[in-house]
């Protein structure tokens, strides 16, 4: 391999903490938020997949293709959740969903 | 070395674009920067000799879920103006919590090196002499087979779930009641009046 191991790993720390970030900066808009997530998602899965090559083993390919699964189910709910509140509180700021008390 | 200045360009983009999917003012913009990041991503697993999840990303992210996020960004009526008050509040938090974790994941940054009895502990090893679409497969129609199925259970909950969510009977609308309709006979449906002429009803 001609591209040093490291190189790939910076790049998804920085994805990583960037999704992070995200969360932190767009406190109020769940749509943003749930971007973040997908961002956090995709750098673990770079680790996964380039790991796997780099190491030569197949299952690394095999877990980041489950983790696809889960993300694309997890956006799918999410945004459910997210149409269905705000049909109930026309709105979709996070101070809103205080319902329950949290 | 080709391969490394497309890592470069890819890594650029992936970082650039992600930046802007947090600080984009429009969330329709940060969708597509979104999509942006995802074909950075796909362009990292294509070098690393991963075409079959490179693909599959593409397909997933870019084809489904981007979408998806368009669809209700555009659908809901949102005043996204008032959303981004108070991020000067939140972000020296945010950029402290940033560092912390990109400081702690500073373990990653030092040089890796795979010991030699690796080789002996792996679990599927890569055969280079065939594709990675038919390797994977192989793998994962056998070895991992009942893990598939799981997680087609998953889409499938993940599918009934959001449906179930966004559903909503509304009265003011006239639907189609297929029992009903079959269970009609001539009897309840079609009344017979017997009109004299020149009379009318």
């Amino acid at each position: 391999m001609i591209i040093p191991i490291e190189h790939f790993l910076i790049v998804s720390a920085s994805l990583f903490v960037i999704g992070v970030f995200g969360i932190f900066l767009n406190r109020k808009n769940v749509i943003i938020i749930l971007m973040s997530i997908e961002l956090i998602l995709a750098s673990v899965n770079i680790n996964f997949v380039v790991f796997s090559s780099y190491l030569g083993d197949l299952v690394g390919q095999v877990f980041a293709m489950f983790i696809l699964t889960v993300a694309a189910a997890e956006a799918a709910i999410g945004l459910a959740i997210l149409v269905c509140f705000y049909r109930l509180r026309n709105s979709i700021f996070i101070e809103d969903a205080n319902t329950m008390k949290g | 070395m080709i391969a490394l200045y497309f890592f470069y360009f890819f890594a650029f983009t992936a970082i650039l674009s992600s930046f802007l999917v947090i600080f984009a003012n429009n969330p329709v913009h940060s969708v597509l920067w979104l999509i942006l990041t995802f074909f950075s991503v796909a362009g990292f697993f294509i070098l690393v000799g991963a075409e079959f999840l490179a693909l599959l990303l593409m397909i997933v992210y870019v084809g489904a879920l981007a979408v998806l996020f368009l669809f209700v960004v555009m659908m809901l009526n949102i005043n996204f103006a008032g959303l981004r008050s108070g991020v000067a509040q939140y972000l020296p938090f945010g950029i402290l919590i940033g560092l912390v974790i990109f400081i702690e994941l500073i373990l990653a940054f030092v040089p890796w090196d795979f010991k030699e009895q690796t080789i002996n502990n792996l679990s599927s090893p890569i055969n280079l002499s065939e594709a990675n679409t038919v390797a994977l497969g192989k793998v994962v129609y056998t070895d991992y087979f009942f893990l598939f199925q799981c997680a087609g259970i998953i889409l499938l909950i993940a599918m009934i779930g959001s449906i179930v969510l966004t559903l909503r009977s509304r009265p003011d609308v006239k639907r189609q009641n297929i029992t009903e309709q079959i269970f009609r006979n001539p009897n309840s449906s079609i009344e017979v009046k017997d009109i004299n002429p020149g009379e009318g009803i």
